[in-house]
Order: C-alpha cells, then sequence, then structure tokens
C-alpha cells in the first residue's frame, strides 16, 4: 500500500503520466505562439485546434463551440457574467441554487451588487432542486438558469435533463457548472439542452489552470477577458498550450473507458459507506443514495469536528475534506451542507472522501479502520458524547 | 498552518477526562459555532490541584484547552485568573489569526470553573466581577 492515501480526488487530482508525456515536448520544444505564422507556432495552433475538436467530440458539441479558459472559475464567471450582461436588455432575472460552487454563488452574488435579481432554489434533503420550484420561479425577466451539474461536496447530481428541457421551452439560456462531473458522467449538451457547461482539467487528471466553457452556437453573450484575437475574439490571451494538450489527453483517457472507471468506482464508494455505518455509529450520509458522483462519500460523524478529523487522518497519511466551518476560515459550515437542512453541530462534523482511479479496496478498509479509531477518540474528548455514552 | 507545539498539544492532549467530584465545573462555546470546552477543577487550600478537559472542536481548540489545563494545574485561584487568552496562544507558539477565539474561549472556560466554584462555596474570586460565561468568543475577533 502507498504510504500516502489520497482520498481527495474532487479538490484536484494528480496529472497522470500519459498526460504529462504529451504536455512536455509544449513547454521547451514546440513552445512557439499560436498565432504565429511560422511553423513553430503552427504546431501549437494545431495542439491547440486537435484539442478542442476532441472536447466538442465529448460533449456532442461542435469545436467552434468550445472556448479554453484558465479553469472552472474563470468559466462560471464568463458564462454568467457574460450572459447577463449581454441580455440586460432582455430581463435581469437569474435562477441558481444555494448549493453552487463559489464559482456560481458569489459571481451570482457579484451581479445582485450590479442590479441583477437572483433566484437561489432550495434543495431537499438529498440536495436536489424541486423542478416545480424551478418552473415557478421563471418570469418574464428570467435570462438564465445555472444550475450545477453535480455537487462537490456531497456528490448530488441534478435533473439536469429536466432542467435543459423547461430552459429550452421558456427560451431562457441554460449554464451547468459541469467542473465535478466530466470525466464521471456521459454528457451530451444537444440531448441535455446545454446552452452553456463550465469544465476543469485537473479534476479528471489534467493539469491545474486550464479548463473550457462550452457555449452554444448563436448565444448571445460577453466576452470577460479583453484583449488579443484568441479563441475567436472572444477569450484574449495567449493560449495555455501544454496546459490544453494536457486537456486533450485527460479529456480522452476519462471517457475512453468511463463505464469500467465508474464501476470501479461505486464499487469502492459502496463498500467504504457500507463499512463505516457497519463499524461507527451516530453517522450520517449526505447527498443522494443513489444519484451521485461515483467516488463521492459524504459523512457527518456527530459529536465531533471536522477539522479535528482532518488533522488526525493526515497524521495516519490520509487526505480528505471536511465542510466544517474550521476548514473555510469562516464560522458557518459549508452552505451546502446547512442547504440540505443539517443543524449546525452536526455539519461541523462532516468529511468527505473522494476516491479516484488510484485508490484500491486495501486503502478504503484501511481508512476504515483508521477513522474508526479517530471517531473514538475524538468523541472520548467531546462533552457532547458524554450524554450519549450514558444512554449505552 | 499550526505550528508544531499546537500539533503535538493536538496528537497527545494533557488533562483530558473528567474529575467526578470536581470543586468547579465550566462549560463555554457553542456547538452551533463549532467548539464547546468544557473544564473541571479540583481546588484544595485555594490550590488548584487538578484541571481536566472536554473539547468538541477544530485542532487549535483541543490542543488550547490542554495547554491551558496545563498553566493552570498547581496554581493558586489567582495565579489561574492571570492565564489570559494571549498568554494562552504565545504559550503554544502563536494561533492563525482565525484561531484565536480558541484561545479565548480556553480561558472563559477557566474563569467558567472557577466562577462556578466560587458559586458553590459562596466566596468571592477578584476579576470574575463581570466574567459571563454565555458571551461569544468569536466577537473577539
Amino acid at each position: 500500500m502507498k504510504n500516502y492515501i489520497y482520498m481527495d480526488n474532487s479538490a484536484t487530482t494528480p496529472v497522470k503520466k500519459e498526460v504529462l508525456d504529451e504536455m512536455l515536448p509544449y513547454f521547451s520544444e514546440k513552445y512557439g505562439n499560436p498565432s504565429s505564422i511560422y511553423s513553430l507556432g503552427g504546431k501549437s495552433k494545431n495542439a491547440v485546434e486537435n484539442a478542442r475538436d476532441r472536447v466538442a467530440k465529448v460533449l456532442g458539441a461542435k469545436s467552434n463551440e468550445i472556448f479554453f479558459t484558465a479553469g472552472g472559475s474563470e468559466s462560471d464567471n464568463w458564462a454568467i457574467k457574460g450572459i447577463a450582461y449581454a441580455n440586460k436588455n432582455k430581463g435581469n432575472h437569474i435562477i441558481t441554487t444555494k448549493i453552487e460552487h463559489h464559482g456560481v454563488l458569489h459571481t451570482c452574488q457579484y451581479l445582485e451588487r450590479q442590479g441583477f435579481k437572483v433566484t437561489y432554489l432550495d434543495v431537499d434533503k438529498y440536495g436536489m432542486i424541486d423542478i416545480d420550484e424551478l418552473r415557478e420561479s421563471i418570469t418574464d425577466e428570467t435570462i438564465l438558469i445555472t444550475i450545477m451539474f453535480a455537487n462537490n461536496e456531497i456528490g448530488t447530481i441534478q435533473p439536469i435533463k429536466e432542467i435543459g428541457q423547461i430552459a429550452k421551452e421558456k427560451n431562457i439560456y441554460f449554464h451547468t457548472d459541469a467542473v465535478q462531473a466530466i470525466g464521471h458522467v456521459k454528457i451530451n449538451v444537444d440531448e441535455l439542452n446545454i446552452d452553456l457547461l463550465s469544465l476543469s482539467a485537473h479534476k479528471f487528471y489534467g493539469p491545474k489552470g486550464i479548463g473550457a466553457l462550452y457555449i452554444r452556437q448563436g448565444v448571445k453573450i460577453h466576452s470577460l477577458i479583453e484583449g488579443g484575437a484568441q479563441e475567436r475574439n472572444r477569450r484574449a490571451g495567449t493560449e495555455n498550450v501544454p496546459g490544453i494538450v494536457g486537456l486533450d489527453k485527460a479529456i480522452e483517457l476519462a471517457y475512453e473507458n468511463i463505464d469500467e472507471h465508474n464501476e470501479k468506482l461505486i464499487k469502492l464508494r459502496e463498500r467504504l459507506i457500507k463499512k463505516v455505518f457497519e463499524k461507527i455509529s451516530h453517522v450520517r450520509l449526505n447527498g443522494h443514495p443513489e444519484k451521485r458522483l461515483p467516488g463521492n462519500v459524504s459523512f457527518c460523524f456527530e459529536f465531533i469536528e471536522g477539522e479535528s478529523l482532518l488533522l488526525s487522518l493526515d497524521m495516519e497519511g490520509i487526505a480528505g475534506s471536511s465542510g466544517s466551518a474550521c476548514t473555510s476560515g469562516s464560522l458557518d459550515p459549508s452552505h451546502v451542507l446547512l442547504a440540505i437542512g443539517l443543524p449546525h453541530e452536526i455539519a461541523h462534523g462532516s468529511l468527505r472522501l473522494s476516491l479516484g482511479d488510484f485508490n484500491t479496496e486495501e486503502e478504503v478498509d484501511y481508512v476504515v479502520d483508521k477513522l474508526v479509531e479517530i471517531v473514538q477518540r475524538l468523541r472520548e474528548m467531546s462533552p457532547l458524547y458524554e450524554k450519549v455514552k450514558g444512554e449505552k | 498552518m499550526y505550528s508544531e507545539k499546537v500539533m503535538e498539544h493536538f496528537r497527545n492532549p494533557r488533562n483530558v477526562g473528567e474529575i467526578p467530584d470536581a470543586d468547579g465545573v465550566g462549560q463555554v462555546g457553542n456547538p452551533k459555532c463549532g467548539d464547546i470546552m468544557k473544564m473541571y477543577l479540583k481546588i484544595e487550600d485555594g490550590i488548584i490541584v487538578d484541571v481536566k478537559f472536554k473539547t468538541f472542536g477544530c485542532g487549535s481548540a483541543i490542543a488550547s484547552s490542554s495547554m491551558a489545563t496545563e498553566m493552570v494545574k498547581g496554581k493558586s485561584i489567582d495565579e489561574a485568573m492571570k492565564v489570559t487568552n494571549k498568554a494562552v496562544a504565545e504559550s503554544l507558539d502563536g494561533l492563525p489569526p482565525v484561531k484565536m477565539h480558541c484561545s479565548v474561549l480556553a480561558e472563559q472556560a477557566i474563569k467558567a470553573a472557577l466562577l462556578n466554584y466560587s458559586q458553590k462555596n459562596n466566596i468571592h474570586i477578584d476579576g470574575l466581577e463581570d466574567f459571563d460565561p454565555d458571551e461569544d468568543p468569536h466577537d473577539h475577533h
């Protein structure tokens, strides 16, 4: 077994060797600027266009609908601000959810300060939106629906097809932050009626700092980054060629064996969940039991606090994450855990373990054994646990 | 993020537990904010002869509780009253700014236990006149 067990694949993933090998020549050999007319530039240009073709193919889109960005947050900002500003003569209302990634949430809050109106849809205890509530919240002013494909903390996958259908019927643009879903879920933008989609390479074994925004042809949108004529005049800045090449290879690998990959992850996920429930009391699983990302496991352990749990896991060589306030630098636990109705004190004890291609059954078993010890130790230290112990 | 001292106290917290026949017990914090400290004191002839704690909270909350118990053990009530949150944080080689409230909580837990002792025994402790154990330490940011 490896001496460090990495179960934070929703935060980021290691760059796969095959991906890195593809990228390396584009740093110091094929370093030309894609905009240059000589052959060295041409090599870079070809690499960028090949990657664009690949991403388009994976999404069932056209190549001229794919725009490379610096990652998920830029894609989210571009989609939301770009649509808002380009369509404000049509309306000033945006619909999103309470459980979006901050890339979307804070962008919507920014637009509220600029005079736009935003509806933040509630979610149920599984983190699922209510389609009827979405339908009812649409007004004549609504110009954009932005709802994440899958949640980064609790893994819940939204009814994207229904949302897309509603948006299409009402002639409203539909953006989805698919940063957590790409590489794990098969997505066809036409079948799902998606108009804009954000993705980021480092969530599926590609490099950090590179992502893309899919923009359906004909969508009226402003640019976010002004400058040169790159990306057909819509996103200025010399292309991150090694990053784009890495994204290309990573998305190819992710989708060439996606069924096998998901099957493996789901097996590991279910093993982890089952064992934790067998061995630890007063624990709950956050998110939807079935409609969740293959590698996402999110627990709340009562009577203990998430940061203590993470530090203890780290001391055992295990990497995970938590939505506890103490890990976010604020006083409130994660907005996602509060939105699914967890009381503060329970939300503070959250632990997300996100599984990836490199995790094994042996690692899962080891992590469960360590969790049993750690949770027990922290509970023995917790004044909240005394009463429960007394009841036993 | 944390000093080696904080991590050391987190790994091996001193004086964890309860004192069944404690002379003073104090609890501060609230589960909503993610930290609760409970402090137990055994006091003989004005000297804190034993101290134990239980804490629900993050790494720095546990380390702060542990350090605070070490700082008051064997001390007189007056000396214990002089253990400030700053002193707790300094003894831990500092805490990140967002975690300073943990040391405030530790100071308050000691005072809350002393207040409980003074009320039970109907004695006066200098410095506790205006102490409110329910005050929210997060306001001290």
